[in-house]
């Protein structure tokens, strides 16, 4: 098996500080989203009409993409496209250097860390400051986020306040929320003032109107959108909306499924770049559309479902395996449930195959979901990708985690069931014999290790049949 | 656009256009809350203090006089206001000289950077409306108004007419015919700037305004 979530699983299961931060955290979500959607029939309508904004969305995605670009340039909104992450990068820099920026100031956005934007930016010589506080956490410890929506949900207000001492001139420790707070509202202030170019994700990308919707409430993404002469966005290119009548239905989705907020303490509807006569706001607003393996996904109609993800991070919360495990251990920018399905289509089911077995099927993310998207069945169907004979088509990796252990297996099986003698000969032996093969011999320890094994009858189903009178029937 | 970006477009398109295609669903009905005129705006009022907003009644007259008394009393020195709107001229027109100091917006951002930043306590700004569902202000920042005074001033101060407050998001979109001409910014605000990184717990004011005081405007 690629990957190694099974080894890192137990490490962070034996971890009682990142179980209690995750619990914690994780128990307070899900009663905050359960608080918002009290009334069963109102959110089966909204989850309805949300759903099919975006199942819209994905059946007409070509052309809402040209509608998108065509609506952004009219709007003064430049428009890049990138096929890969190295050359989502390489377009982002060219930006940068051509309006010479030293320094870029960052709202929080996942596919700038699928990017790895910053490490990109360092490299080349331009600072990276995230502003969001979880993702200005993380920073300061290296670290990469464990939560999509709440990105430093591991640590707890004391590793924070470790952090801010050691790293923050003139900050004395301390465990005080809104002192922490502030001294993060101050350290990042002068980096606003001084950023030369802010760099965004979108929630929603309006095709109708050629509109950015940005969804938060620290007010950080709204500064990294307005301050600086230069804003570029970035965004998969399945983050879209078909209208702007989509956008009310879908912001009544996405943060009560998220945090359990009705809304967010800011909805940014970005049109334009400053205008003739407007006094702040950006001269130029780029927004870059990243690829990367998500046209491979969609050539596929049950497995294009992946692709309606609003990113509201409730199948995590939700998580009988990311509760008690943490984001880290899946060690992919996406965790969680929506990451056990997302991965292994963009990474290739080659170096994530691991991924859709880090789970228990228990359905729990798909009853939460706001978009309905089937995650257990895609789970399954990505399982059998996996192990189906390797081709190049379909899914990246398809077939790389067959074995011939396996393959050899499932021969017999089928040789046995359709030769009635060997089938008799081979079950009767293992009747009696069964009981005598240990419980750790090979390939029978993969079952054995977490399962008692099973007591064989001593009889077959047929013999203990024919005992009780049923003979050809 | 440049060749690399043109060619990656080209690659994408093509592959999303020889992908096999499927009926768009139709778009179920859907009907955001709504209430009654007499309840509209004791919920608005009631969730904006709920999402940790001071919510004053106040009249097209006396508003000025109510907000210098507001902003006394909390020891402000410094306001900045939009002198270009009918609402900055009736501030400057009524304001006295032991009030705060009010402070024009009235250039651009690269000419009043330090006093954005750093320089002012707070800021008064019209709204567009507000939404009763969520206790949410509406604002499309102009030219006279522009976007950084509702973000940077540790203290928001936002008229609101009473008669603006709708019921929900979806109705004024639609209503108002957004889509057809969307401004270059505008922005729902639900209380002050807020986060809740730090284990959960509620702190306000990490990067926008800490305080948001609402002025909404009665009809006499």
């Amino acid at each position: 098996m690629s990957g190694d979530f099974t080894k890192r699983a137990p490490i962070a299961l034996n971890d009682p500080t990142l179980r209690r931060n995750f619990r914690r955290a994780m128990d307070g979500l899900m009663l905050k989203r359960a608080a918002q959607f009290t009334d069963t029939q109102a959110w089966a309508e909204l989850r309805e009409r949300g759903t099919a904004a975006k199942a819209r969305v994905i059946a007409r995605l070509p052309e809402l993409l040209e509608l998108l670009e065509a609506k952004c340039t009219e709007n003064g909104i430049q428009v890049h496209w990138a096929e890969s992450v190295a050359e989502a990068n390489a377009i982002v820099l060219d930006l940068l250097k051509a309006a010479n920026v030293k320094k870029v100031i960052k709202g929080k956005s996942m596919v700038s860390e699928e990017m790895e934007l910053n490490h990109h930016l360092e490299a080349n010589g331009i600072t990276a400051v995230e502003s969001d506080l979880g993702e200005y956490i993380i920073q300061l410890a290296h670290e990469a986020p464990s939560h999509i929506v709440m990105p430093c949900i591991h640590k707890n207000k004391a590793e924070i306040a470790q952090l801010f001492a050691e790293n923050i001139e003139g900050l004395a420790y301390t465990e005080d929320v809104d002192e922490l707070t502030a001294a993060a509202r101050k350290a990042l202030r002068g980096e606003f003032a001084s950023a030369d170019a802010g760099i965004s994700g979108v929630n929603f990308a309006v095709a109708e109107t050629g509109t950015l919707v940005l969804v938060e409430n620290e007010g950080n993404g709204r500064l990294s959108t307005t301050l600086p002469p230069l804003h570029i966005a970035v965004m998969g290119i399945e983050k879209l909306a078909e209208t702007l009548d989509d956008i009310p239905p879908l912001l009544a989705l996405l943060p009560r499924s998220a945090t359990g907020q009705p809304i967010t303490t800011y909805v940014n509807m970005i049109t334009s770049p400053r205008k003739t006569g407007e006094k702040d706001g950006p001269q130029a607003v780029h927004l870059v559309l990243l690829d990367s393996g998500r046209s491979r996904v969609y050539d596929d109609l049950e497995l294009r479902d992946t692709l309606r993800c609003i990113r509201c991070g409730a199948c995590m919360n939700h998580c009988p395996v990311y509760t008690r495990v943490g984001g880290h251990s899946y060690k992919f920018v996406y965790p969680g449930p929506i990451g056990k399905i997302l991965t292994p289509q963009l990474e290739g089911l080659d170096c994530a195959g691991d991924q859709p077995h880090a789970s228990t099927l228990c359905n729990a993310c798909v009853e939460v979901c706001p978009v309905k998207i089937p995650i257990a069945n895609l789970l399954v169907r990505l399982r059998t990708e996996a192990v189906r004979p390797t081709t190049s088509l379909g899914v990246k990796g398809a077939g790389s985690q067959r074995s011939w252990r396996e393959t050899m297996g499932w021969r017999g099986w089928a040789f046995m069931y359709a030769h009635p003698v060997v089938y008799a000969v081979a079950t009767r032996l293992m009747a009696r014999l069964g009981n005598l093969i240990p419980a750790n011999a090979p390939m029978l320890r993969e079952w054995t290790k977490i399962r008692t094994k099973p007591k064989f009858a001593g009889k077959t189903l047929h013999e203990l049949a024919r005992e009780k009178g049923y003979d050809h029937e | 656009m440049s060749d690399l970006s043109n060619a990656a477009r080209s690659r994408i398109m093509a592959r999303l256009k020889a992908a096999p295609t499927s009926v768009p669903p139709e778009l179920p009905a859907w009907s955001p809350p709504a209430y009654l005129p007499d309840e509209r705006l004791a919920r608005f009022t009631a969730l904006m203090e709920a999402l940790h907003s001071e919510v004053y009644e106040v009249t097209a007259a006396d508003w000025p006089e109510r907000l210098r008394t507001i902003l006394s009393n909390r020891g402000i020195n410094r306001v900045m206001y939009a002198p270009a709107t009918q609402a900055g001229r009736q501030l400057a027109d009524t304001w006295t000289n032991d009030a705060p100091t009010l402070v024009a917006y009235d250039r651009p951002v690269e000419e009043l950077k330090d006093t954005l930043v750093s320089g002012v306590d707070a800021a008064v700004t019209t709204t567009l409306g507000g939404i009763a569902e969520t206790g949410t202000l509406v604002l499309w920042p102009t030219p006279d108004e522009p976007r950084l005074m509702s973000l940077l001033p540790p203290i928001h101060v936002a008229l609101v007419e009473a008669d603006s407050v709708v019921d929900n998001l979806a109705g004024l979109i639609a209503q108002a015919g957004w889509a057809k001409a969307m401004p270059t910014n505008a922005v729902l605000i639900s209380g002050p700037s807020k986060t809740a990184d730090i284990e959960q717990t509620l702190a306000y004011g990490v990067h926008g305004p800490k305080e948001l005081i609402v002025l909404v405007i009665k009809r006499v």
